[in-house]
């Protein structure tokens, strides 16, 4: 670190050259869950009318010590100062005292309320003055910007308003920390734009802000100073005026790392591997959740899929997988080893498989889907080959030896393959899924939010994987969240807006007047304007129908 | 400045729960036993309280109403037998996450099959065929109580706890009803030993134990319930079942088959032990042949967290504290709801100390840190 000018690292004493008091203050702070070292020995501070991201990978501790300020979790040692005063914040209600506000990545609001119902929620003044509040609570939105409609309920607002009712929620309350917990994540390009601009206004009005996350692009956008964990431990802070991607990176990782992914060409003898086609699926409550999706996968081709949250990505490939029923539609695949195309509409995964189709699926609930947490590493390897062989028996040493060639290749780091996967970091639980899904030498390739959770190495480990896919010819079906990621990785970006395709993208071919990550954004929220109607009334009946059939 | 604010006194919470990750096995199970003393000991000082009696007398009464004779050592491990089968039973829907309290049920449906066989068919058939046919008919009558709240909960997702509860009260009214057809003599309300001279339908004895096939029966069972859930493709299905549906249907199990099919192995298991009250122990049927321990038998399978190895341990310390709980009742004049209190006792102290396995309790520090 000594090449870094302006980074402080020990404790100092905290008080700026012109005698300003931080509003919080945080001293040595260590917490400990059993064996696991949360955070050791952290320091840092922030001064009102400041912006402090917290930066760390999953896992360095960054939430753990939010939390301690917050009133969750008590440290095992160290201090924390208000205004130069030591405090004990025992429980939330402390916190909240010494009004802290902490808007958390899970928004914890009640769907049939409206947003003043919600902001108010268990504040107990005395009287219940709806229409005063809603005054209130415009007053805060003029006054920092936000878009908000008070009388709005939950469960019609998007991600972002139910994020604005959060962060109005802890300003109600007068709350001058903030603390927002990774608040992008959930949130496009436009909509992180809007929050930037709330933040940097509650900055000028004098507000301590401390904003939790890994995207080094807001930090360097947003933020007046960085302070970095790494494993627990603190690393340093730095003024983001005199710092950049690369140097921020290196303090977070401990070491160098390449940040480029390197994109070859699809081949030329490409041919169509996937064919989707009309396709329709509804939700348990008969909504349509997949309107109308064509498109054709290639071999030898990443395709990216973008879209807001719940756009239709999950239904989309578990109807690919044969985990979802469909009201409408094909799904063709070519099979490379035989030349047929087979249907695969309505089969289940195991009749997918008994056709000799190579799909493999690493699904976004890893650990509720794609693998078993209570079973180790090698009975979850046998979650795919356990039928394989005559008898009733297991076999369990062909997956004791991929487990272990899994450990090794990826660099699972596990006290052993016997240790069970819930016991692993969100990075190693992906690269047992991943290893698993790719050793069974699949031709179609499905990934949802591979990198959700990972650190930087263990993203770029799957990245290079699913690369390597690609050259071996297999199609990739990547759906993403990170669309710098998509548009350096994907050779097609396939937009969907609420279930319907509303764009595909080609990533190597600059848009003109707007960024290809603007374009991108638009397309995500575009509204797909009147596809043509479906003759209604005897299809619907005849699909259903199908469904019964298809339900035994 | 600083120096100052460290000695200012704050005041921290007294008492910090840890969560322990990983603790040795060895350490887990010295837990248990100080647990399983703990238990001993409280039943000592109750006893004490109560009745009066030393502990060395109310540990000495227990030791000797469970090995003090010959009958007392067989008739204990035999209430093992029949209380490890049907904890073997409910095991496998246990471990599916299938909450199957109808053990009871399903064997006491079992017991009157086997009776009506000895009842009916008794003088009519040869004994190996008619203890062959009683065999059978018996565990498909269990399979038959099990596989009726599967089917629901296969096709229609009802809750199998209520279901099967409530098919423990129909086994019982069934069985009553037989009873009172055929009990002996007309309207006496009670079938008593059946065929007590011709002794067909009775399960024979090996040499002069009149148990022991009960028992090795029961081992044969245990080791091949163990083989079954940990080593065979159908335990594997069980258990992703149990974990995880979504993902036994990520992978392609039919879990609707999975479910039905574990039920049957559950239901037959009851069957068979129905048939071993029936035939190998008690030669009659009353509403009361399964005495609970279909119940029992879930504490069982819990307590031993569905290992069937482990099982047989758990299975054998509640009989044993049964049997000598009620030794202490018969000699100092008890009420029998002793033996429970008993059992509670150590049961209690069992499970709490899970607690102390999975946390740590940190006191706070001391003051003298600074000094």
């Amino acid at each position: 670190m000594s090449e870094q000018t302006s980074v402080e690292t020990g404790s100092g004493s905290g008080v700026k050259a012109d005698g300003r008091v931080p509003a919080i203050e945080l001293r040595n702070i260590t917490k400990t869950f059993g064996e696991v070292i949360a955070n050791q020995d952290i320091s840092l501070n922030v001064y009102r009318g400041e912006i402090l991201s917290v930066l760390g990978e999953n896992g360095s501790g960054k939430t753990t010590l939010m939390n301690m300020i917050s009133g969750i979790y008590y440290p095992d040692s160290g201090e924390i100062l208000i205004d130069g005063e030591e405090v004990l914040i025992r429980s939330p209600k402390d916190a909240f005292r010494y009004k802290i506000g902490m808007i958390h990545q899970h928004f914890k609001l009640i769907d049939v309320f409206t947003a003043t119902e919600n902001i108010v929620l268990g504040l107990n003044d005395g009287r219940y003055d709806l229409p005063a509040y809603e005054v209130r609570v415009k007053e805060i939105c003029d006054r920092y910007g936000f878009v908000l409609d008070p009388k709005k309920k939950v469960y019609d607002m998007s991600v972002s308003e139910k994020q604005t009712v959060e962060i109005i929620k802890v300003l109600f309350r007068g709350a001058d920390i903030l603390i927002l917990d990774e608040p992008t994540a959930v949130l496009t390009p436009q909509e992180t734009d809007r929050l930037f601009n709330v933040l940097r206004r509650m900055r000028e009005d004098g507000k301590a802000i401390i904003i939790i996350t890994h995207k080094l692009h807001e930090v360097l956008s947003l933020s007046d100073r960085v302070s970095v964990l790494c494993k627990g431990r603190y690393i340093g802070t730095v003024i983001t005026a005199e710092t950049n991607e690369q140097k921020l990176t290196e303090m977070m990782v401990g070491e160098k790392v390449d940040l480029n992914i390197h994109r070859s060409d699809p081949p030329k003898d490409s041919v169509p591997r996937l064919v989707v086609n009309n396709l329709v699926c509804k939700n348990e409550d008969g909504i349509e959740v997949l309107k109308n999706i064509s498109f054709t996968a290639m071999s030898g081709e990443i395709l990216g899929i973008a879209g807001i949250a719940g756009s239709g990505q999950r239904e989309l490939l578990e109807s690919i997988a044969g985990l979802e029923k469909l009201e409408s539609g094909e799904i063709t695949y070519n099979n490379p080893a035989t030349g047929a195309a087979e249907d695969l509409r309505n089969k289940s995964p195991r009749q997918i498989r008994e056709l000799g189709v190579r799909l493999s699926f690493v699904p976004e609930d890893r650990l509720g889907m794609g693998l078993v947490g209570n079973m180790d590493i090698i009975d979850n390897m046998m979650l795919r080959s356990y039928r394989g062989g005559r008898g009733l028996f297991l076999n369990r040493t062909d997956p004791a030896s991929l487990a272990e060639k899994i450990i090794n290749d990826l660099g699972v780091v596990t006290p052993g393959a016997k240790t069970p996967v819930r016991r692993l970091s969100g990075g190693n639980v992906q690269k047992v899924l991943v290893g698993r899904e790719i050793a069974s030498a699949p031709t179609v390739l499905m990934v949802a939010y591979p990198v959700r959770g990972l650190d930087i190495n263990s993203s770029f480990t799957i990245y290079n994987l699913l690369n390597e896919q690609k050259e071996k010819g297999v199609s990739v079906i990547f759906v993403g969240e990170d669309l710098d990621v998509l548009i350096e990785l994907c050779d097609r970006i396939l937009v969907l807006s609420s279930g319907q395709i509303s764009g595909i993208v080609d990533p190597r071919v600059q848009p003109e007047g707007i960024t290809l990550k603007e374009q991108i954004g638009l397309l995500m929220t575009k509204k797909v304007s009147g596809t043509e109607e479906t003759p209604a009334g005897s299809e619907e009946s005849s699909s259903a129908e199908g469904k019964e059939a298809a339900n035994d | 400045m600083t120096d100052e604010k460290k000695h200012k006194h704050v005041r921290e919470p007294l008492i910090h729960l840890a969560k322990r990750d990983n603790l040795p096995r060895s350490k887990a199970l010295l837990i248990r036993t100080i647990a399983i003393a703990l238990g001993i000991l409280i039943t000592c000082v109750f006893g004490f309280l109560i009745i009066g009696w030393s502990p060395s007398r109310i540990v000495h009464a227990m030791l000797d109403g469970t090995f003090g004779t010959e009958n007392r050592r067989w008739d204990l491990f035999e209430k093992t037998a029949i209380l490890l089968c049907i904890s073997l039973a409910v095991t496998p829907a246990f471990r599916m996450r299938f909450w199957n309290i109808g053990a009871e049920g399903q064997t006491l449906i079992a017991c009157l099959t086997s009776a009506a066989c000895m009842i009916k068919l008794g003088d009519k058939l040869p004994n190996p065929v008619l203890l062959l046919v009683m065999l059978v008919l018996s565990i498909t009558a269990g399979m038959i109580w099990a596989l009726i709240p599967a089917i629901f909960k296969a096709f229609w997702n009802t809750n199998e706890t209520l279901f099967t509860l409530m098919m423990n009260y129909v086994a019982t009214q069934i069985t009553s009803y037989f009873i009172y057809i055929w009990s002996v003599p007309k309207g006496s309300g009670h079938i008593g030993i059946i065929n007590p001279t011709t002794h067909s339908g009775w399960l024979v004895s090996i040499g002069d134990y009149p148990y022991l096939l009960n028992i090795l029966v029961t081992i044969v069972m245990t080791i091949t319930s163990y083989i079954y859930l940990n080593h065979c493709k159908h335990g594997y299905e069980i258990s992703v079942v149990g974990e995880s549906e979504k993902t036994a249907r990520y992978i392609g199990i039919n879990v609707k088959a999975v479910i039905l099919r574990t039920m049957c192995i559950s239901g037959a298991i009851c069957g068979l032990a129905g048939f071993l009250i029936v035939s190998g122990a008690d030669h009659t049927v009353i509403t009361g042949s399964v005495g609970g321990l279909g119940f029992t038998a879930i504490m069982v399978s819990w307590l031993a967290k569905f290992n069937p190895l482990a099982m047989s341990f758990f299975a054998f310390m509640i009989a044993f504290l049964g049997k000598g709980a009620k030794e202490i009742t018969t000699l100092s004049g008890l009420d029998s709801s002793f033996a429970d209190i008993v059992t509670g006792f150590v049961i209690f102290c069992i499970i709490g100390c899970e607690f102390f396995i999975n946390y740590k309790i940190k006191m706070r520090r001391k003051e003298a840190k600074h000094e």
